[in-house]
């Protein structure tokens, strides 16, 4: 499978009472959440946001609060892919659960900037910047997790 | 090759006779839990998958804590949820308003917990039971449901870092200046994906009080897990309390830790982390007195709502006022703890300081409702987090501290030191 789309780049640590903050919890239907998705550090996203597109980050990607509701918010935004430095572990859960593909790679945390395009084979790990003609590896997933991602998620 | 207490529990709850580093395993859960914002999202995903039975409803445990009192409509369609899915499925362990507690004060109260245990929950702060000498791990809702439906999740085991825990704790620092200064020290992701494996010769010193806000925040270092060996301590409190018997597992002497840490309690000061990260941490002695003015003082939380937390914000508040434009908020972290606090006089104490004492909610930790803040303010909180917008706008700001601290700010009108209010302890 390959996507691509442009990057919406941010830092390290970003938790996700950033990604989703609490007060909009008392509902959890993709739509609401994706409306509200990274309000507090970037409030423009959610209208700039494209189906496609993609995040990159830095390092403990989705650390804090175990709200699914995070990745939930994210993949309903429509982003395809989430590239970090690395991930917090329960984020990391979370996303592979409900389908939303995520990759380890600090060469491309370091290398994408804000804006570029960028497409990802994850039966690779290959994810190349088209923009700026570069390429980095990230370890693919195994088949095990390639087989919940394609499912569309643990329960699915 | 030896393995950690962690990994010792994994193994026994997978039935195999060793686990290593980085294997997958799938493990039997004794508990699993979730709540009012992340129990919601679980059923749906049950509901979608045609699971119509649960595993084991012996096993489940629902609490109504994060948005209760429910706080607006959708909020009370949530609870709702939660409540009907647990009548309709007989989950005995079910906690609402006027039984409930914040569940991480709850589960261990009430024996649910036990030394030993698989658990799983659907909250981030779970990891609070390896205060007990469980495997105790944050999930989110789809691994949640999928362990209602089967009793079964998957883990990687994690590698371990050992805190070796040396002297005793002196003055006004408490477990949570121990976590806080753990933090600062490793940083938010410096256990990411390990277990972080407390131990030392004199951990009776140690209250199960303490313990528990020590495990709670290994998660805001990036830990799978935090856990403490089980001890006098947790057999003391564990009597005529827990409800299935109890398994002792101990960490094999030629375990493997990637990193071993020694902290001499004694030399520990009372510490707070500054905005916006649990890892920009300072000691008392660094914040200048009347520095860091403040608008908030929040004493509550599954970190810091025990009785020991109130009994020492109320000695530092007796006979004294909250300083003027602070709001003093302080919840109990269950109606057990509530009623032991206003038998013993604390929340008279409280009252007559003008602090509002609020029912057990999760409400103000999270910005949720109970006590949000507005642009620009500050509170000082013994919650657990303090990233951005966690307590209410964007551009306010959280400082983490103990129940000392907290309350001492809350008269002062700025961060201060306990000493400074209620004199050398």
């Amino acid at each position: 499978m390959t996507v691509s789309g442009m990057v919406h780049k941010y830092g390290d640590n970003v938790d996700t009472d950033v990604i989703i903050p609490a007060r909009y919890l008392n509902e959890s239907s993709p739509a609401h959440l994706a409306a509200h998705c990274m309000e507090d550090i970037d409030a423009a996203f959610a209208s700039n946001v494209k189906q496609g597109d993609i995040i990159a980050a830095g390092a403990n990607f989705g650390c804090g609060s175990s709200r699914e509701h995070a990745p939930l918010a994210i993949k309903a935004a429509g982003v395809s892919c989430v590239i970090a430095d690395s991930f917090a572990r329960i984020f990391y859960r979370n996303a592979i659960n409900i389908a939303l593909p995520i990759l380890e790679c600090p060469e491309a945390a370091r290398g994408i900037s804000a804006g570029d395009e960028v497409s990802v084979d994850f039966d690779s790990g290959i994810i190349t910047n088209i923009t700026k003609n570069e390429q980095y590896t990230a370890q693919p997933f195994p088949a095990f997790i390639q087989d919940i991602i394609n499912r569309g998620g643990l329960m699915a | 090759m030896g393995m950690t207490m962690t990994q010792k529990i994994l193994a026994d709850h997978a039935g195999l006779e060793s686990v290593t580093e980085g294997q997958l395993i799938n493990a039997k859960l004794d508990l699993m839990l979730s709540n009012d914002i992340t129990a919601p999202v679980a059923i749906r995903e049950l509901e979608k998958a045609g699971v119509t039975s649960v595993f084991d409803a012996n096993r489940v445990v629902f609490v109504n804590d994060h948005f209760v009192p429910n706080k607006d409509i959708k909020a009370a369609q949530q609870a709702k949820t939660v409540r009907d899915f647990a009548n309709k499925h007989n989950v005995e362990a079910f906690y609402d308003t006027g039984t409930m507690g914040i569940e991480h004060c709850l589960l261990p109260e009430q024996g649910l917990a036990v030394p030993g245990d698989c658990i799983i929950g659907a909250d981030s702060h779970t990891c609070t039971y390896g205060a007990l000498g469980a495997f105790a791990t944050g999930v989110g809702s789809t691994d949640l449901a999928f362990g209602i439906a089967t009793g079964m999740a998957w883990f990687k085991v994690p590698s371990a870092i050992k805190i070796n825990l040396t002297g005793e704790l002196t003055g006004y620092a408490s477990g949570k200046d121990l976590i806080l200064h753990l933090i600062g020290m490793i940083g938010v992701d410096g256990a990411r994906y390990k277990s972080l494996e407390f131990a030392g010769d004199n951990l009776s010193s140690l209250s199960m009080d303490d313990r528990l806000t020590i495990a709670n925040m290994a998660i805001e270092a990036g830990a799978k897990n935090g856990i403490f060996p089980v001890d006098s301590v947790t057999r003391n409190y564990c009597e005529g309390r827990i409800k299935r018997p109890m398994q002792v597992f101990e960490a094999d002497s030629d375990a493997v830790y990637e990193q071993t840490y020694t902290i001499d309690l004694g030399s520990l000061r009372p510490t707070v982390a500054f905005p916006h990260l649990p890892e920009n941490t300072r000691t008392i002695d660094e914040i200048p007195a009347g520095s860091v003015e403040i608008q908030q003082s929040v004493i509550g939380s599954c970190t810091n709502g025990r009785l020991s937390d109130l009994r020492i914000a109320a000695q530092l508040m007796k006979g004294k006022k909250v300083a003027k434009n602070v709001r003093c908020i302080v919840f109990p972290g269950t109606q057990q703890i509530y009623l032991d606090a206003l038998r013993e006089g604390l929340i008279e104490i409280f009252i007559e300081a003008g602090a509002a004492v609020s029912t057990p909610t999760c409400g103000p930790c999270l910005g949720g409702h109970m006590g949000i803040l507005a642009e620009g303010e500050r509170a000082v909180s013994t919650t657990n987090r303090n990233f951005v917008g966690r307590m209410g706008h964007k551009d306010s700001e959280v400082y983490l501290a103990s129940p000392a601290v907290a309350a001492a700010s809350a008269v002062a009108g700025y961060i201060a030191n306990p000493e400074e209010i209620g004199g050398e302890k």
